[in-house]
């Protein structure tokens, strides 16, 4: 049967990508980046996992204001990287697995949670962002990836609790997959942030920590709160933190935290990462 | 018009809900046509004249002209959308994020401010100042 055996949390920084991308890593701007996330590509290494679920959110490259879907998975086979507005990011295609993506969303909209399903689309660096956080700088991904897109720019996005009920969902449909294979469930986008307006700049590292400490502790505390909590402690855009608690209500209710790495700023951004086990 | 609502309180902050969207649906899949290759050779070559296939307001299609950014979010742009015409200009984040404080900002101050840590969030919370004591997490 399919085994998960990780939730990773990270932030998905166009930047990061651009700083891979151009070979940045050694500068004085990110070098303790870089040496921050080498744990979790030493974690990948060790446990290797056939399938990476990548939770995170499509940024107008994709999915326009033409139809607007609150969560998407992609079926395909295969997903190339968008043009976000500079020539899509060199990086491989990435490979799906269909037939396992195809349980998922049909075990899931059984669990009452109605997705979308894709069999087109194009990923932008909100999935491959963290695959190079991941992976590095491979000529091929050496996992299968299933992307779930979750609307979060058009409000209202689903509420912290959805994303949460909707993980321990996904954990079913992961758990029921007659497949030997091992997942590792991405949650990503935040933490905080905020792009837009006269408060663009926003970094609130304070509610930042707490949340890391409540993924872990306390998820189905972060789960009852309000659009407008994140919204006005996190920033606009650290909306994208509700993706997170798909990844943790994936997870057992107990988890081991085996690594965790903050950094202020990237680019307009806290940067954190949570690498979580079950117990 | 729509109720009032509890974000409305926050300062400097544009939230792209209904109404929002309705506002700037045009002005928003203009952004989005900038994702193509050949639609951004065509905006540069006669910016004008390409903005004429979207029907925008005059004051929308102004302040793309005049690369408004703070002005695009009150006329109901998003900025996952508008930032593709700052990446059309070869303009990072921090420079619309300069752009939009509203307050003759630099780029090299917004940059310096993210270096010391971001934006604080004392005296940001709410226009009234009415929330400002930071909830913990219930523990």
């Amino acid at each position: 049967m399919a085994k998960i055996i990780g939730g990773i949390g990270t932030a998905h920084v166009p930047a990061i990508g651009a700083a891979v991308d151009h070979g940045k890593q050694g500068e004085d701007y990110w070098k303790d980046f870089f040496a921050g996330i080498e744990p979790c590509k030493e974690w990948i290494k060790q446990n290797k996992p056939d399938v990476c679920f990548i939770v995170y959110n499509d940024h107008a490259s994709s999915f326009s204001l033409e139809n607007i879907s609150t969560f998407t998975i992609g079926v395909a086979d295969e997903f190339e990287p968008a043009d976000e507005g500079y020539g899509p990011r060199k990086v491989p295609s990435v490979q799906g697995h269909s037939e396992f993506a195809w349980h998922i969303a049909e075990s899931l909209i059984l669990s009452e949670f109605d997705l979308t399903i894709s069999n087109k689309m194009d990923v932008d660096h909100g999935l491959t962002v963290p695959l190079s956080i991941a992976y590095d700088q491979p000529d091929e991904w050496p996992c299968k990836v299933i992307p779930f897109a979750v609307n979060v720019i058009q409000y209202p996005p689903p509420t912290a609790n959805r994303c949460y009920q909707l993980g321990k969902a996904l954990r079913k449909a992961i758990d029921s997959f007659g497949e030997d294979i091992t997942v590792a469930v991405f949650g990503t986008g935040g933490m905080s942030h905020q792009l837009q307006g006269e408060r663009a700049g926003l970094i609130n590292k304070e509610f930042d920590i707490d949340f890391l400490n409540s993924l872990v502790s306390d998820p189905a505390e972060l789960a009852k709160q309000p659009h407008t909590h994140f919204i006005r402690e996190a920033g606009s855009e650290g909306i994208e933190m509700i993706m997170w608690l798909i990844m943790r209500g994936a997870m057992d209710d107990q988890v081991e935290e085996k690594y965790r790495f903050y950094h202020v700023p990237v680019s307009n951004t806290g940067y954190g990462l949570t690498i979580l086990e079950n117990k | 018009m729509r109720e009032p609502r509890e974000y409305d309180d926050i300062p400097g902050t544009y939230i792209l809900d209904g109404q929002h969207s309705r506002k700037g649906y045009h002005l928003n899949m203009f952004c989005m046509s900038l994702n193509k290759a050949d639609n951004r050779d065509a905006f540069r070559a006669d910016e004008a004249k390409y903005l004429e296939q979207f029907p925008m307001t005059a004051e929308q299609s102004k302040a793309i002209l005049d690369r408004d950014f703070l002005g695009l979010l009150r006329l109901g742009g998003n900025i996952y959308y508008t930032f593709k015409l700052a990446i059309f200009d070869g303009l990072s984040m921090q420079h619309a994020g300069a752009a939009m404080s509203g307050n003759g900002m630099s780029f090299e101050e917004f940059r310096d401010m993210m270096l010391a840590g971001g934006r604080s969030i004392e005296n940001n919370r709410s226009k009234t100042n009415e929330v400002q004591e930071y909830p913990k997490w219930p523990k």
